[in-house]
């Protein structure tokens, strides 16, 4: 296969349309603009519909709309954006209806700002709308990654009948690399969907609803969705880089990672056994690869465009036996390698000096 | 024996949660009924809004999709996108679509969206106790317009088939009531003439129904009829708002 120069957003454009997907709605927001333009383009090359919406609002109830009736579909905003198409989400997890929703992050509160963040990590891991739900998170760190789950992103929503979210963020839309593209597979089966609203032809009708009036119902499907979101745990991926040995864990995601990895090389440049684990699903979080990656490790630090939310995880998936420390940049800035190996040298000499940190 | 008159094929059999008097019944009726004249009811697919007739899914006997308050179009744009030859329609309130589905239906109109609204407008929030709505009439006492409303502090009622008339994407605009057998039957007319242009693929078509709400509005059943004839016509005036061709229907 040849590789071709991309940008991520058309990129993982292209390869929503080549796992399948025929349906995208949208409304426009910087940083992923790229995403509809380039499908307001292709799909129609394919049979697709591509529709810029009122909203973001009216975007996601597209996309429920369109699930319901067994398409494969997507949509893709960021921050603020994600915020409104929140109140669809929740009513697509709740009638378990399968879909992608991407989130090309940006700094936040509020209107925040156009610059790459990692600053919704909460929102996407941790339900973000109301009631109790989670949505399948993959953070993709290169474009050729992005591209290579975009097709396994569907398969999971389908799998599980369940929303699934690509957490990336502006760099990762925005910069270009070389990717090699999955090939177009013009025979690619969508598994079938019997529950779609199709027209009740020849059988009793399929209703979409996340309505139980009756609690002892809504607590049997409460469980329901909890005994599936524990199912999804066998989903969870990770990545390592030089942990074997490593006295010096690195924790991060999606871009933020990519800064660390080469932290991890300047350090041990400087007699320093750092490692790096990756998280590659968010939700759920790779408990058991991270412990693995922390077994030798006295220290951990998360390097992360938050204010301190992956670290969260960390210390909880890490059971609190392991000190974790925070290392970040926020509002659209990105942490260095001098930042994360300062913080490494520090947290070194401290050790050295027996300190406890 | 010969059967004059059976429950349409496109109704179940459940008994509906509607309170007495309230006419939400014959407006599902004349849906149902209209669904199974032009031999639809097996590609059909419905939305249920959030409001007094979100349950529609339990009572149409067809393929549904109950949607978030307000964004009935939004998912019926996402159905009818996908399936384009099926017979797609949303059922909602005046608080679902006057008030926080505003953008939805007129965006819907104004993409031209091929599907087909039902329109129940009784001047109140119903499911939640009675509630000022959008079309709540001037001086019409609400729990939260308890001294009647006052333009002053609450605004002015909002004509919605009017405003959607003026859309381009809009082919079919009606306001109908069913507070009598005369004007059931034309309610049904319009509603069937909705549908059939919705099959012929020429665009946008809403039917605005005025209907009752005894309960909230603190009127028996009979009362509440001759309330939507006396007060609620003369502020919602009934008739064809546009259409594709001249006259009447």
């Amino acid at each position: 296969m040849v590789k071709v120069l991309m940008k991520g957003n058309e990129a993982l454009a292209e390869a929503a349309v080549r796992a399948g997907c025929r349906y995208f709605f949208g409304y426009p927001i910087t940083p992923q603009n790229e995403i509809p333009h380039y499908l307001a383009k292709r799909l129609p090359e394919v049979g697709g519909v591509f529709v810029q919406a009122e909203s973001e609002i009216a975007a996601i109830n597209m996309v429920y709309g369109a699930a319901g009736s067994g398409a494969r579909v997507m949509t893709s905003s960021s921050g603020p954006g994600i915020s409104l198409k929140q109140e669809g989400i929740s009513y697509i997890a709740g009638a378990e209806l399968p879909c992608v929703i991407v989130n090309m992050q940006r700094g936040g509160p509020g209107l925040g700002g156009i610059q790459p963040a990692q600053s919704d990590y909460f929102q996407a891991v941790k339900g973000g709308g109301h009631g109790d739900y989670r949505l399948l998170v993959l953070a993709p760190a290169t474009i050729q990654e992005m591209v290579d789950l975009m097709g396994k992103a569907f398969d999971l929503a389908d799998e599980y009948r369940n929303p699934v979210m690509i957490l990336g963020d502006g760099i990762l839309g925005q910069m270009m690399e070389a990717v090699e593209l999955p090939s177009e597979d013009l025979s690619l089966k969508i598994p079938s969907k019997p529950w779609a609203t199709t027209g009740a032809k020849g059988r009793t009708p399929n209703i979409i609803n996340s309505l139980y009036l009756d609690p002892l119902e809504l607590e049997k499907h409460n469980l329901h969705l909890r005994n599936k979101y524990e199912q999804m745990r066998q989903e969870s991926m990770g990545e390592t880089y030089k942990t074997e040995d490593a006295e010096l864990v690195l924790v991060g995601y999606g871009s933020a990672a990519r800064v660390a990895k080469a932290v991890v090389d300047q350090g041990r440049a400087r007699g320093l056994k750092v490692g790096l684990f990756r998280p590659i699903t968010l939700f759920p979080f790779p408990k058991d690869d991270l412990q693995k990656a922390c077994r030798q490790a006295n220290d951990v630090i998360t390097v992360e465009m938050s204010l301190g939310q992956l670290i969260e995880d960390v210390r909880y998936n890490l059971e609190f036996k392991v000190p974790v420390h925070y290392c970040g940049r926020v509002g659209g800035m990105i942490p260095t390698t001098r930042d994360i190996l300062a913080k490494i040298e520090v947290l070194a000499n401290l050790q050295g000096e027996g300190e406890k940190v | 024996m010969i059967t004059v008159f059976e429950r349409p094929k496109s109704l179940t059999s459940a008994k509906t949660h509607y309170c007495p008097g309230c006419t939400h019944g014959i407006i599902h009726r004349l849906v149902a009924e209209v669904i199974d004249e032009l031999g639809v009811r097996e590609k059909t697919i419905g939305v249920s809004p959030v409001g007094c007739s979100v349950l529609a899914y339990n009572y149409f006997n067809l393929d549904m999709q109950q949607a978030a308050h307000g964004r009935a179009p939004a998912v019926a744009t996402g159905i009818k996108r996908v399936n384009r030859d099926k017979v797609v329609f949303t059922y909602q309130g005046d608080g679902d679509l006057a008030s926080i589905g505003t953008a939805e239906i007129i965006h819907a109109a104004a993409r031209g969206e091929n599907f087909t609204t039902i329109f129940v407008n009784n001047a109140i929030y119903g499911m939640t106790g009675g509630q000022m709505a959008p079309t709540t009439l001037l001086e019409q006492v609400s729990q939260t317009s308890p001294q009647g409303r006052d333009p002053s502090l609450q605004g002015y009622p909002i004509r919605m088939s009017e405003m959607l008339a003026t859309i381009d994407g809009a082919v079919f605009i009606a306001r109908v009531s069913v507070h009598n057998p005369q004007e059931v039957s034309k309610a049904k007319k319009a509603i069937k003439k909705a549908f059939e242009l919705q099959q012929a693929g020429r665009g946008f078509t809403l039917i605005e129904v005025l209907s009752t709400c005894p309960t909230n509005w603190g009127l028996s059943p009979r009362e509440a009829l001759k309330w939507l004839a006396d007060k609620m016509i003369p502020v919602y005036p009934l008739g064809v708002k546009k259409t594709p061709e001249e006259g009447e229907i």
